[in-house]
């Protein structure tokens, strides 16, 4: 009898135990002989120039070997990069240290390299800057105004680019005096990405080989290593990247950052290995920020709610300067723009801004958030309007399912969806009609419940390589060794995704071997030879089908071999229990006696090279695009303004689900992170451009017991993109739950005719609304 | 996030303690639990050349019955007041009140001395302390003091104690016979301070009249205070509804409140006033009353 499959099965997770138990080795965990320590001065103003850099006291410290800023680097260690490519995107010089001016708070403006990192922070306090205040700015509308300060002179203007989409037939649709439009400004606030381990990374430099090895926190060592070679001059085949355990990264480590730079260039002067750790205050000032954009939208809506046209005017805050995708993670927005909805007419306008704030980039959702928000808070905006159920007017607005493949006005297609599947299976679950019975009954007693919908879709599994700036393909390689373990590399960098467990669950079921078998590494560039990384909930659809399709040449060349011995046809058996045999079982070789036969090669068939290793460079089709319905049930303290969460509801659909402990624990932690940005989250910078939320004492982000239970359920719609059917879910919950929070709480305020709040929804922003309407009524 | 660098010094006893202190003068500091001080110091807020760590003199961790009131040496950590069965059962607004502290690790390590000496304006346990009238001992090489509770804070991160003192116990009379406690709070989302924080004493007469009630008010204003308006209002008086909300609403009277991104002065003082009435009904239901 065959073993149950073990792809579709809650298995435990291999990487756990040595999570859970501290014996994981993270960057900081790496003790090199001779390791010299790194920390940077960085700048406490957003605009300033440097008049001087004084690192006089700072190297007479005792205990300091070295201390570097801007001039010394200049000419010898390379810019920051960015992979954007948007027509038209000016990009300015961003040098690992500041140069010229600082651009804002927390830019690093000298490095100091001392025996330990205690006297490497202190000696960083004795580098005396003299800055020449320049005038901060801090608002990217004023920004844009004429006269304002222009942050690179170069560049003529704050303006990084403008990227238009237009589909649409406007002079007919303004002509159409039966259409209502509505519009509304919705804000997206900054958020900082916090993940549990900071950056860090050591950078190891031999003079003899000139060899460069770097650990870092990252989520694309491949990317990584590339960028460094060329940044720090080493040979790229002499560089090495390895990522070893990351403690998340939520985006924030899929970059290059200055310094990560700075490391080598001062592990290659002085000849030893350099650590930098990062601290929480300079992670939240200099790690990138997500979202931060003002979208201005309009919707043309026919009588009967049926949405005919979207009109979207974005302001995105880039921030000083571009880190790797700062500018194309807005233009996500525009693509993911209509949501679950066939609009036929679309203009979005993108318009990237600098301000003298930290970069924003990639941050779960990357672009998808807010054009999720958008879309969904419209729908409610138009449900609102016509006096509309909210449900109602999504399921009319909704494709059919065998509209799919669909191609939008967008002009991104989708691979396939149910949406009104997921909409009824999460209405049900929620009980919907008996919440707007009890939300009625309630209302007349003065209680204000709000029941909150959103319906997403979004855009993963990045992805084909003609659409993404550094490729979309991705690497998996397969090797059996004499004892018959299976080593599984990957180009892929999960960083607690858990897809050593996934992958293994691909490879055990297609050999038809034990799970304890097989062995999953990633990570390390001279282990695996290529690979682009962990984003965009690309891993298992990507990197898993990389996997996949090596263990199907292994095992064709196997079944070759074992035909051989069988006196068998190849295509007549299959892989099963640790045997190769027939269907009917009556032939069978052991999986070990064919794994002998292909390594030591003694009576190996004519053509068939020894050895049992096999790799794939998978290139999908396309993209994926998951899909899902939330439902979030909130109580408004009328005193207070206080949001409970008292339900969440969630039917999330990622195509063919390998391990559904897995995808909870993508879902659950996604809630948490786009329930955050509804209710507490929101990293300020005053007009000064100082950060005012720069600890986590002042930045809010969300704990465990400030959530209700999640109720989770799944459909599975498979992909045709890949051969697994999977679409990837590690950013559907925070895309999805953002709006349904939103959503719940001005439903919950309908009484007091609330069209919109901006995030977070602070306690005083509803009571101010509250109390404004009690004291005037 | 490292500190300026420091002496460490761990102190077996009191008197060793305060002869430390004696002999670093403004250069010693006090840790005790470390959860206020620690992170100023790994900001660089606060750089003192010397810590003195009176947390693990064991003679100053306790909860004893001491004629009719109860007794706590100053080291005793948040989580066991937060489990004493002997506070939860005669002065259950103290577990109460720990219980809404942080999270699991401050408990564990923070303690109520450390707390009340560095006085934050939006810590939870000065608003107990001052709800229920306790006393606070001083100690130094010239001896021993007790201060009401009500002398006790000063300002913004300031005491009643000289700086040669030490933080040594503290005193807080029994629940009465018909009394009631309350702490309530509304917790700052990142810090799990107080926004704000209302600590309650209500205990009633034979007919039902409210003759004693204490209320204090914490995250407020520069320092946690006693709503002394609200008090006088209830005094004497039968709990109705409609007085309690009527006495709560005095809960910010003559008050300067603080504003920051979380909640700004006047939003503070109308949330003072929502907490003091939530504060008083829960405390006057406990104490066999009706609100």
């Amino acid at each position: 009898m065959a073993t149950a499959p073990l792809l579709g099965q809650r298995i435990k997770r291999k990487e756990d135990p040595r999570l859970i138990q501290g014996r994981a080795h993270y960057v900081d965990d790496i003790k090199l002989d001779g390791t010299l320590h790194m920390t940077f001065a960085r700048s406490v103003y957003a605009h300033a120039r440097l008049k001087s850099v004084d690192i006089s006291a700072a190297q007479a410290a005792p205990g300091v070997v070295a201390v570097y800023t801007g001039q010394d680097i200049k000419g010898q260690l390379g810019f920051v990069p960015c992979a954007a490519g948007i027509e038209g995107l000016k990009v300015p010089d961003h040098p690992c240290l500041a140069t010229e001016k600082v651009c804002y708070v927390g830019e690093p403006v000298a490095a100091v390299v001392a025996r330990d990192r205690y006297v490497a922070r202190d000696a960083a306090d004795l580098v005396e800057v003299d800055y020449e205040p320049l005038p901060a700015v801090v608002d990217p509308e004023k920004a844009l105004a004429p006269g304002a300060t222009v942050i690179h002179p170069k560049l003529g203007n704050n303006m990084a680019f403008v990227a238009t989409l237009d589909h649409g037939d406007w002079k007919a649709l303004d002509a159409d005096k039966s259409l209502k439009v509505i519009k509304q400004r919705l804000i997206n606030q900054r958020l900082a990405p916090i993940s549990m381990e900071t950056r860090g990374a050591i950078a190891s430099y031999s003079p003899g080989e000139d060899t460069l090895t770097v650990w870092s926190s990252t989520q694309i060592p491949h990317i990584l290593k590339t960028q460094l070679a060329i940044m720090s001059g080493v040979d790229e085949a002499r560089c090495r990247v390895i990522a070893p355990e990351v403690g998340g990264g939520f985006g924030s480590k899929l970059n290059v950052y200055g310094e990560e730079g700075v490391a080598c260039f001062a592990s290659k002067k002085l000849g030893k290995p350099v650590k930098w750790i990062e601290g929480r205050r300079e992670n939240i000032l200099g790690t990138i920020h997500g979202r931060d954009q003002i979208n201005d939208v309009e919707v043309y809506v026919q009588p009967d709610g049926k949405v005919v046209g979207l009109k979207c005017r974005t302001i995105a805050d880039l921030g000083a300067y571009h880190q790797l995708l700062t500018p194309a993670i807005p233009t996500f927005t525009a693509l993911m723009i209509l949501g679950c909805y066939n609009i036929p007419n679309v203009f979005v306008e993108t318009t990237g801004v600098f301000t003298n704030k930290m970069a924003t980039d990639a941050y779960r959702g990357a672009g998808r958030p807010e054009a999720t928000y958008i879309i969904e808070r419209a729908m409610d905006l138009v449900a609102q309007e016509l006096n509309m159920d909210p449900a109602d007017v999504r399921m009319k607005n909704y494709p059919a399912p065998k509209d799919f493949p669909l191609t939008l006005a967008t002009g991104v297609t989708y691979d396939t969806a149910n949406y009104p599947k997921t909409l009824k299976k999460v209405l049900k679950a929620a009980g919907y009609a008996k919440l707007r019975k009890e939300q009625e009954r309630l209302r007349k007693k003065g209680k204000y419940l709000g029941i909150g919908l959103s319906t997403y879709v979004e855009i993963c599994a990045m992805g084909p390589s003609s659409r993404m700036p550094a490729g979309g393909w991705e690497y998996g390689s397969v090797r059996i060794d004499p004892t018959g373990k299976v080593t599984v590399l990957s180009g892929t960098s999960p960083h607690g995704q858990g897809e050593e467990t996934s992958f293994a669950q691909i490879v055990a079921d297609g050999f038809g071997i034990p799970f304890d078998d097989v062995t999953v590494f990633h990570g390390d560039t001279f282990q695996v030879p290529m690979g682009i990384g962990t984003f965009g909930s690309r891993t298992t659809a990507v990197g898993g089908t990389a996997i996949y399709q090596a263990v199907e040449k292994l095992k064709k060349k196997m079944a070759r071999i074992a035909a051989h011995k069988l006196g068998v046809k190849p295509s007549e058996l299959r892989f099963s229990d640790s045997k190769i045999q027939t269907a009917d079982a009556a032939n069978s070789v052991s999986f070990g006696e064919i794994v002998g036969e292909a390594i030591f090669a003694k009576q190996l068939p004519p053509g068939i090279e020894p050895g049992l290793t096999e790799q794939c460079v998978f290139e999908p089709a396309n993209f994926t695009f998951p899909f899902g319905a939330h439902v979030c049930v909130t109580e408004i303290d009328g005193d207070t303004g206080e949001v409970h969460l008292r339900n969440y509801f969630a039917v999330d659909d990622c195509g063919r689900i390998l391990n559904p402990m897995l995808v909870d624990g993508q879902v659950h932690g996604g809630l948490a992170q786009g329930i955050g940005q509804a209710l507490w989250e929101e990293l300020v910078y005053d007009e000064t451009g100082q950060v005012t939320t720069g600890t986590l004492m002042d930045y809010a982000i969300p704990r465990a017991h400030q959530f209700c239970w999640f109720d989770n359920e799944a459909t599975e719609t498979r992909t045709p993109v890949n051969p697994l059917g999977a679409k990837g879910i590690g950013e559907a919950g925070t895309i999805g739950s953002t709006p349904a929070v939103v959503n719940s709480v001005i439903d919950a305020l309908q009484p007091f005719g609330v069209r919109h709040i901006d995030m977070p929804l602070k306690p005083e922003k509803i009571w101010r609304i509250i109390h404004a309407q009690r004291a005037g009524g | 996030m490292i500190a300026q660098p420091f002496e460490y010094h761990v102190p077996k006893t009191l008197a060793e303690a305060s002869r430390l202190l004696a002999q670093f003068g403004s250069d010693g500091k006090i840790l005790a639990g470390g959860h206020s001080l620690v992170p100023m110091m790994k900001l660089r807020l606060a750089a003192p050349k010397h810590l003195v760590d009176i947390g693990r003199i064991a003679e100053l961790a306790y909860i004893r019955e001491d004629g009719g009131k109860i007794q706590i040496g100053s080291m005793t950590t948040h989580y066991k007041i937060e489990s004493s069965e002997l506070l939860k059962g005669k002065c259950p607004l103290l577990p109460e009140t720990a219980r809404e502290i942080g999270d699991a690790q401050v408990r564990n390590k923070g303690t109520i001395g450390g707390s009340l000496a560095h006085s934050d304006p939006a810590a939870d346990w000065p608003a107990a302390i001052l709800a229920l009238d306790a006393e606070i001992q001083a100690s130094s090489p010239r001896g021993e003091r007790w201060l009401p509770a009500q002398d006790f804070f000063v300002d913004l991160l300031t005491t009643a104690l000289e700086p040669d003192e030490i933080l040594t116990a503290i005193r807080v009379p029994e629940l009465p016979e018909r009394g009631g406690d309350a702490y309530l709070k509304l917790h700052q989302p990142a810090s799990g301070f107080a926004i704000v924080g209302v600590a309650a004493r209500v205990a009633l007469d034979e007919k039902g009249s409210v003759h004693h009630v204490a209320v204090g008010v914490t995250g407020v204003a520069s320092k946690a205070y006693r709503a002394a308006g609200v008090e006088l209002s209830l005094r004497g008086k039968s709990p109705t509804a409609k007085r309690l909300e009527e006495a709560a609403a005095h809960a910010a009277d003559g008050i300067e409140a603080n504003g920051d991104l979380y909640a700004s002065a006047e939003y503070r003082k109308h949330l003072a006033n929502v907490y003091v009435r939530r504060a008083l009904e829960k405390a006057v239901e406990r104490g066999g009353g009706r609100a």
